[in-house]
């Protein structure tokens, strides 16, 4: 994939090339190209002074991380404990039978990545689902659907 | 504008106090996580619109707040009028021109938006006389609904920073110690260690550099406690960072902020510049010359990173893996020195301290276990939400009486304290007060405050399975019996979820666990196997249920149960594009038909069908 990676010394300029704010930095990269391209993480370790191996440790560690592309809409499932037993596990069920991928996956054609997230902390209206950053509360198995058409 | 002593900062209370005061009327918009989800932006844009359209002759603009969390969640969006404390619920944004139009230009209230007791069904008007609010008693979320989220004016206005003020000019850092030390509060993150003891330590360390750390990683599902502080109410935060900060003799200190809270990073960020440019944090600060620097540090989603030396890592711009504590991260943590670190809520409670006195903090709550603590009241409960109670308070006090007991009436079978690391509690035990030591004999513990409410539709060893899961994928995997241990475990509990368990499964798991708890490195391992050995204690025969009977008599764990359509079908349809693998057929009118062969279990046509003809068996 080909991505414009002008902006990657204004991101570590940001944080004055210092090797302790690595975390931020990635979290800029993935937030600018919605996953963390390979280019990006060879010019991290040259521009902060750290080994590859050190920004591949760090960033396969964290959940928040991706290193492969993410799809256009990105549909977030709360596994929660509150969401848990008001049905989270028959929305991802249904969820990855609507869409035919695993959750942590993303379709084909780049349109949805499906992914679960620990806990988002809007516990009082479990079960939640975000799709694109907009929250969803009291979902049931008859609004997915709806859902992955409109968000 | 600096604020250059304690006597400018007096009388700026007094100031900004007089002119929130000013206003007749001031309507409070819940902008909580929950109301947020359900419109309260849109409410709040609405609100502008409408009262420059009226043109209403008392009312400012200004009188407009959007607050935190206000607690009552299940009931949101929630509208207040204060000072009156007229309590507006489930508010929908065609509700706002008469909201404005009565309650704000004629003093009517609407009734019809009022909450509804229960008990006796009649309209309560404020939210002080409902059961929910009136069981609590608020210190760590005193200001949640009451200021402006982020607005420094609206902090001060309340009381902010006051005691601060006085730590730094009428107390020595060896007397706010003291007092907080008298005070008894113990950490509020889950350990439960005093924090007045922890300060006393890194500040008898010699070093030339000390850090506070905030731990604001809530990384326990089922909890917002945190979260609800840090976006409602963030100066509290920093204010109690700047007092530990000049207690130990630090001049930088880091929140952590988990990456799941992108809201309370920018609510916490805008507080730190306002502060910053009024000389509340900064070089020489109320013109005493005390100086502390706070930074926010970012998580990336790692359960982990809420242990302490995993978190002073990860703040480091490190793979956030727990080290072996025979050193204390109070003697040697954050870049190796001497750090304190302590959760949000703690925090949160410090200023009370100082400005009240430690005494009077003491005198809540039980002897070993003083003050309040906030809780995530969630799960199959009536009133969902955010609290805060007396320590001591028993677990039936909070289901019921604030709670409001069990969602629909049905019967009361669980309840889940302490996150993954926690237990499951039965009825016999609801009678417990709700304190550090007695929780941790019962099996469970209080961690941060997460409380989740099952019924007799939830599976225990599902639930076991849940957590399990959970710790297995957190697991860092430095440490063996923790990846190996929590991992085999999660298998047997599989196995017995799925109708394959034998009683050997049970008797490795007791086996396992103990092995996990003595040779973990970290909190995660040492208490993985509690969901397991809470539940195993209190709901053996659950899981003997599943293992003999092969059952699961929640009707819950999927491969122990069949959906059957009964003949109060009515033939509506609803269910037939519901499911998702074409295993119902039908015509409208006629009772459908289920194929079990095709049926994945998954639940869609229980959850869209009207008449309950769905069965679980």
């Amino acid at each position: 994939m080909n991505h414009d990676f002008s902006k990657l010394p204004e991101i570590f300029d940001r944080y004055s090339r210092n090797p302790e704010s690595l975390i931020a930095v990635l979290q800029d990269i993935q937030q600018e190209y919605h996953y963390l391209p390979c280019e990006a993480l060879q010019e991290t370790a040259k521009n902060l002074s750290v080994p590859l191996s050190k920004v591949f440790s760090v960033s396969t560690f964290y959940n928040a991380f991706s290193l492969t592309p993410r799809g256009k809409k990105i549909i977030r499932i709360c596994k929660g404990t509150a969401c848990h037993i008001r049905g989270a596990y028959q929305l991802q069920h249904q969820f990855e039978t609507m869409l035919g991928i695993k959750a942590g996956e993303t379709s084909k054609d780049l349109k949805y990545t499906l992914e679960v997230v620990n806990c988002v902390g809007a516990c009082a209206m479990a079960p939640v689902v975000i799709v694109d950053e907009k929250y969803h509360g009291s979902v049931d198995v008859s609004n997915v659907k709806r859902l992955i058409k409109r968000g | 504008m600096r604020i250059e002593s304690v006597e400018q900062l007096r009388k700026l209370e007094k100031k900004y106090r007089g002119e929130t005061e000013s206003h007749p009327v001031r309507v409070h918009i819940c902008y909580g996580p929950g109301c947020l989800a359900n419109g309260a932006q849109e409410i709040g844009d609405r609100f502008r619109k409408v009262i420059k359209e009226k043109k209403l002759k008392n009312f400012k603009v200004e009188a407009i707040k959007e607050t935190g969390c206000h607690g009552f969640c299940e009931r949101g969006p929630l509208v207040v009028l204060e000072p009156e404390g007229t309590f507006y619920t489930k508010v929908k944004v065609k509700d706002v021109e008469a909201i404005v139009e009565k309650s704000l230009g004629k003093s009517e209230i609407i009734e019809s938006l009022l909450y509804t007791n229960p008990a006796d069904d009649k309209k309560i008007q404020r939210y002080k006389d409902i059961p929910f609010y009136a069981h609590q008693k608020r210190i760590a979320l005193r200001n949640l609904g009451q200021i402006d989220q982020t607005s420094l004016h609206d902090y001060i206005a309340a009381g902010g920073y006051q005691g601060l003020a006085k730590a730094l000019t009428a107390m020595n850092p060896n007397k706010v110690i003291k007092e907080v030390e008298l005070s008894g509060i113990r950490g509020r993150g889950g350990g439960g260690f005093a924090t007045g003891r922890k300060w006393a330590t890194c500040a008898k360390i010699e070093s030339d550099v000390r850090y506070v750390v905030c731990n604001g990683d809530e990384g326990d599902p089922g909890a917002f406690m945190d979260r609800a502080i840090m976006e409602g109410d963030p100066h509290t935060v920093l204010e109690g960072m700047i007092i530990c900060a000049y207690a130990v003799g630090s001049t930088q200190g880091y929140v952590y902020v988990r990456d799941e809270y992108p809201l309370a990073v920018v609510h916490l960020q805008k507080a730190i510049e306002d502060a910053e440019a009024v000389g509340l944090i900064g070089e020489n600060i109320l013109g005493t010359g005390f100086s502390f620097h706070i930074a926010i540090s970012r998580g990336a989603g790692a359960f982990v990173c809420g242990e302490s030396s995993a978190l002073m890592r990860s703040v480091a711009g490190e793979v956030g893996e727990p080290r072996a504590k025979y050193i204390r991260s109070v003697v040697k943590g954050l870049k190796d020195k001497p750090t304190v670190l302590n959760n949000v809520e703690t925090f949160a409670c410090i200023p009370v301290i100082l400005s009240e006195g430690g005494k009077a903090f003491s005198k809540i709550g039980t002897p070993k276990s003083t003050g309040t603590k906030a809780f995530s009241l969630v799960g199959k409960i009536e009133n969902t939400g955010l609290i805060e109670v007396p320590m001591g308070t028993t677990l039936r006090e909070i289901i019921y009486n604030i709670g409001g007991g069990i969602k629909d009436g049905k019967p009361f079978k669980a309840v889940q304290t302490g996150g993954p690391s926690g237990g499951c509690l039965p009825e016999s035990k609801l009678d417990l007060p709700v304190d550090f030591d007695t929780l941790t004999e019962a099996g469970s513990m209080m961690g941060s405050g997460g409380m989740i409410v099952m019924d007799d539709a939830t599976c225990v060893v599902d639930v076991a399975r849940y957590f399990l899961s959970f710790l297995v994928e957190e697991s860092c995997g430095k440490c063996v019996p923790c990846r190996e241990g929590l991992y085999q475990l999660h298998q047997s509990a599989v196995r017995i979820c799925e109708g394959k368990g034998t009683d050997d499964d049970l008797e490795i798991m007791q086996h396992l666990s103990d092995m996990i708890v003595i040779g973990s490195l970290c909190g995660l391992g040492t208490s993985g196997p509690n969901p397991f050995l809470s539940t195993i204690r209190y709901f053996r025969d659950e899981y003997e249920a599943h293992i003999k009977e092969k059952k699961c008599p929640a009707g819950v764990c999927t491969a122990l149960i069949t959906y059957i359509i009964t003949d109060r079908c009515t033939g509506c349809l609803a269910c037939i594009p519901a499911c998702a693998t074409d295993a119902i057929t039908g015509k409208k009118g006629q009772v459908h038909q289920l194929a079990q062969d095709k049926c994945d279990r998954c639940g869609a046509c229980y959850a869209v069908c009207k008449y309950d003809a769905i069965e679980i068996h």
